[in-house]
């Protein structure tokens, strides 16, 4: 019981703190929205099948909205331990399992908020989303956020300090969104492109997303969803090992 | 029981003895005072004490529960104010104490009225609904008090509290604190480096230096156990007259600066006379003299020495205050 509140409480903290954030809320809404405007408009020349670019490009600017929210907010943790208020938390009477799933699910609320937003928005481009898609769509979403959130305590769990911040997004985030297949259409890819995006588990959450809301996907659907929740769910059981382990 | 109870508790960092080999009993509704320089060892206990840090060695109990096998009954019975800043500058004071009261499962229906209770008691009812990073830096103190004791712990580590808090506050937060330990019958380690602050509220005092514990008793046999009053002598001439008091009969202990002197003496009133009655054979002009019960700060001095510990010690305290500040 007291752990369930312990979690509530955590999680509210997350909420508080990113409705409080206003130019973080605008700034994550902009940037992914300034994408598929400028890209989608730039190649409305390029189509695939039947499919236009901006169409095509869609599922992939609502995984990246998720990415680097969640990534942040988990690596948020070491703000939390440079500014001391981590040390009120670990003190506290509940598990670190407990805090570990707050903060998750703190992270993955703040960018579900953000990717519903952004799935909203779909009919801006007349692209409609059936309300049994967006349910999916959800679900899907969900999925994905929680494992970057834990990839971002397991990074905040490992570095000490915030100087290392900006390194990380550039070097994780970035690589991340642009090996994904979120913007180019797999199939057309050079074969090394293609492999490192193999390698890439983001590359599974955005072929599963492209083929929730448009129909369309270069790898199965089976497939794409048992890969990114496999992975989620390791990284999510990882996390949860790290976070216990530090000081 | 004891509720809090240390036997050998030690913590090395990389060769640093920062806490050696600690046995100590504290006992239910002990107000008990941890003093020491810079660097003594006193957060390092303490952060053992509240299971943040694993000892090297050693074993304790807080509240009856081993601080390494039971670390969560341990964080359940505790409270802690940290002398470093630990508030959510992006959450409103209040909210601050919500979150805590969340954390500590305060049951729902007295969350409220607590919170209310302990925002009153540090004055900052009015102001709860601002956002902390407005606050000063004593309203941030003050805060982080007023959280560390919503839950009414069995047991409560103060780690310098009243840093950088003004004496109004310092007054209404020893009442509170002397309330809690006598009515909740909670039991308070608490370290600081205000000696009067340990002796106005500690029933015992133990003072470290280097990591272990020099002297442990209540304040008064403390002050007794120096065995004197402080005679201080000013002079206008002859320094060297101070070699020629030292030889004199009786005089325990010394300390020289400049032109002053101050020593401790039995029986002091019947020897400034002799004292005066010295210094005018030698020819040496008194500027002033006075005589005074020993402190708690003439204890402390005694045990630890005079020296500024590891040089950084002074800075180290500009920075804390520093951060804070910021
Ligand atoms: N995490 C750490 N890593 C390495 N050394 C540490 C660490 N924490 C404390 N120390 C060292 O241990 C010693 C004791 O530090 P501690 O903070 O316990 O002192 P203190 O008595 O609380 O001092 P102060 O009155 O300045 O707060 C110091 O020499 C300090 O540098
Ligand atoms: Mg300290």
């Amino acid at each position: 019981m007291s752990e369930l509140e312990g979690i509530y409480t955590i999680w509210l903290r997350e909420i508080i703190r990113f409705w409080r954030d206003k130019s973080r809320i605008i700034s994550s809404l902009v940037q992914p929205l300034l994408f598929l405007i400028v890209f989608g408009g730039g190649f409305s020349f390029v189509r695939l099948g039947s499919l236009s670019y901006q169409t095509f490009l869609f599922p992939g600017i609502v995984a990246m909205s998720l990415v680097g929210i969640s990534i942040a907010s988990g690596i948020s943790v070491i703000w939390d331990r440079e500014f001391g208020f981590l040390k009120e938390i670990l003190v506290a009477p509940i598990s670190r399992t407990s805090i570990f799933i707050g903060k998750a699910l703190g992270g993955c609320t703040t960018a579900l908020i953000q990717g519903i937003v952004i799935l909203s928005l779909s009919f801006l481009i007349g692209i409609s989303i059936s309300p049994y898609s967006f349910l999916i769509s959800i679900g899907l979403m969900t999925i994905i956020s929680l494992g970057l959130v834990s990839i971002g305590l397991i990074i905040a769990s490992f570095i000490e300090t915030f100087e290392s911040f900006g390194l990380i997004m550039n070097f994780i985030i970035l690589p991340l969104i642009l090996l994904s297949g979120a913007f180019f259409p797999l199939q057309e890819a050079p074969q090394w492109l293609r492999i490192i995006s193999f390698i890439n588990p983001l590359t599974y959450g955005v072929e599963a997303i492209r083929f929730v809301i448009i129909g369309f996907s270069y790898i199965p659907f089976p497939i794409s969803l048992s890969i990114i929740s496999a992975f989620s769910l390791t990284v999510i059981l990882l996390g949860g090992v790290a976070f216990n382990r530090q000081k | 029981m004891f509720p809090i109870e240390t036997f050998n508790l030690t913590k090395k960092f990389n060769g640093l003895v920062a806490v050696n080999k600690v046995s100590l009993k504290i006992k239910e509704g002990e107000i008990f005072g941890l003093l020491g320089p810079n660097g003594a060892g006193k957060t390092t206990f303490i952060s053992m004490l509240c299971t943040l840090l694993k000892p090297t060695s050693g074993r304790a109990k807080v509240n009856g529960f081993d601080i390494i096998k039971e670390q969560n009954e341990v964080r359940k019975s505790i409270g802690i104010v940290f002398q470093d800043p630990s508030l959510d500058n992006r959450l409103t004071g209040r909210e601050n104490l919500e979150m805590h009261a969340g954390l500590y499962g305060v049951p729902k229906e007295e969350r409220k009225k607590r919170i209310d209770e302990v925002l009153r008691l540090v004055g900052l009812y009015e102001r709860a609904n601002e956002l902390v990073r407005n606050y000063s830096g004593g309203m941030k103190r003050r805060l982080e008090i007023a959280r560390g004791l919503i839950h009414y712990p069995k047991v409560l580590f103060l780690d310098e509290p009243t840093l950088g808090l003004d004496p109004q506050t310092r007054e209404h937060i020893w009442e509170y604190i002397k309330k809690l330990a006598e009515k909740e019958n909670i039991t308070i380690l608490l370290t600081t480096h205000y000696m009067e602050e340990a002796d106005a509220l500690c029933n015992r005092v133990a003072i470290m230096d280097y990591g272990e514990i020099k002297v442990l008793d209540t304040p008064e046999n403390l002050k007794n156990s120096l065995e004197g009053d402080i005679l201080m002598l000013e002079i206008k001439n002859g320094k060297n007259f101070f070699e020629k008091v030292k030889k004199l009969h009786s005089v325990k202990k010394i300390h020289i600066a400049e032109n002053k002197i101050s020593m401790t003496v039995r029986n002091a009133e019947k020897f400034a006379p002799k004292v005066l009655e010295f210094a005018r054979k030698n020819k040496i002009f008194v500027n002033s003299i006075s005589v005074r019960k020993p402190s708690l700060g003439d204890v402390f001095l005694h045990y630890t020495g005079r020296e500024i510990r590891e040089e950084m010690g002074e800075g180290k305290e500009m920075m804390k205050r520093r951060a804070r500040i910021l």
